[in-house]
């Protein structure tokens, strides 16, 4: 299992494939994804990293917070999420993953808040059809209408679909297919929809119900800051370095935790 | 919203198309290209633009025509690649943005007035 990364959802758009169809994608930002601690088995009892992304004024930490970031040598970030991880594919602290993390084409889950539509009626919430517009009807044309039977059961099932808190919630879109990847400008094209609004974040992880990519890199694509900076252009010695560093990242990991 | 512009911008760039000006009321010349199994061909399609809409790459325009007697609109994005070229037959005289009520219209009553501004003028006479 690779780690995944915290990306800004920033809005929609099309691209033209050469064959002429369009394809409605989700501009994901990838900004200063970094790894800020390690869960390790033997001091948290399971393997996960966790990631922070977005700059988040010191102002603005609490004393506790701004310690841990001290600690792990990280600009404090806005978002903080664990992803759990095989226990060979840790990354180290500090390093940041790229959005070329995943390849085009390539099958991700995406995790967002939906964006909230308050306190909705059935109508709205489950498609209910509402009640008649005349013969009789007064005051509760938009009502749900019954609820259940009669003295047997007497109860309303648990689970029954009626108004209440609609959207704001955590969900997954599954098997969103990555479109395009841009590590110089950082920012992935995903087709179709994602969860959540504009400027919300978005966990992007491998498709748990698809294998990975063979040529995925492991445990992760790491972004160098001294190449992209200098030219966008060339992906090649990045990806090395990339590869040099994700070969030394978990030997560099079993010494700390032997130092543990 | 920047990334999305500069996106956008990019890419119709990249499409390098030539779009002539034209608006609701204008008859044009749509050149689509069709593939018929590996053969692709260009297929003109001739009518009324009764409506634009969206903008930038995502514009998109709905060209109306009588074929066969019977009305047939069809909506073409603006910088789709399947779009092989957009031509102004003629320019029409109209005095809204959306031509819907051409729908409920047939022969006479759907006719719309030659533009004889002198730009409409000296395009003509320029083609």
């Amino acid at each position: 299992m690779r780690t995944g990364l915290i990306a800004k959802k920033v809005g929609m758009t099309r691209v033209y494939r050469e064959d002429g169809e369009h394809v409605p994608v989700t501009v994901m930002l990838v900004e200063g994804c970094q790894v800020v601690g390690q869960r390790t088995v033997e001091k948290h009892g399971y393997a996960a990293l966790q990631l922070g992304a977005g700059a988040k004024k010191v102002k603005r930490t609490t004393k506790a917070e701004r310690g841990y970031f001290a600690q792990a040598g990280v600009e404090p970030k806005q978002k903080l999420v664990e992803f759990r991880v095989a226990e060979g594919n840790f990354v180290d602290v500090g390093a940041e993953i790229s959005p070329a993390h995943f390849l085009e084409g390539q099958k991700v889950d995406v995790t967002g808040v939906t964006i909230g539509k308050g306190f909705a009626g059935g109508m709205k919430r489950w498609n209910f059809g509402g009640l008649r517009a005349s013969h009789g009807v007064s005051i509760s044309h938009r009502s749900h209408g019954s609820t259940g039977q009669c003295q047997d059961p007497g109860k309303v099932f648990k689970g029954k679909k009626m108004a209440g808190q609609m959207g704001a919630r955590r969900r997954t879109t599954q098997n969103i297919e990555v479109v395009r990847v841009d590590e110089g400008r950082g920012f992935i094209l995903l087709k179709g929809a994602v969860p959540g609004p504009k400027q919300g974040w978005v966990m992007i992880r491998d498709a748990i119900k698809r294998p990975i990519p063979e040529n995925a890199p492991l445990p992760a694509k790491i972004l160098d800051r001294s190449v992209s900076a200098g030219s966008i252009d060339s992906p090649t010695p990045a990806s090395a370095d990339a590869e040099m560093v994700a070969e030394v990242a978990p030997i560099t990991d079993q010494q700390e935790k032997g130092a543990e | 919203m920047n990334l999305i512009e500069e996106l956008e911008n990019e890419q119709i760039a990249a499409l390098g198309k030539t779009v002539p000006a034209f608006a609701a009321g204008d008859t044009v010349r749509v050149a689509v290209k069709v593939t018929e199994g590996n053969r692709e061909r260009i297929q003109n399609y001739e009518g009324v633009c009764i409506a634009r809409s969206g903008k930038g790459l995502n514009e998109s325009f709905t060209v109306r025509k009588i074929s066969f007697g019977e009305g047939v609109e069809r909506v073409f994005p603006v910088f789709s690649p399947l779009v092989d070229s957009i031509t102004v037959v003629r320019r029409g005289k109209v005095r809204r943005a959306k031509l819907y009520y051409l729908r409920g219209r047939r022969g006479k009553s759907a006719r719309i007035t030659e533009k004889t501004d002198r730009r409409g003028k000296k395009e003509a006479s320029s083609e």
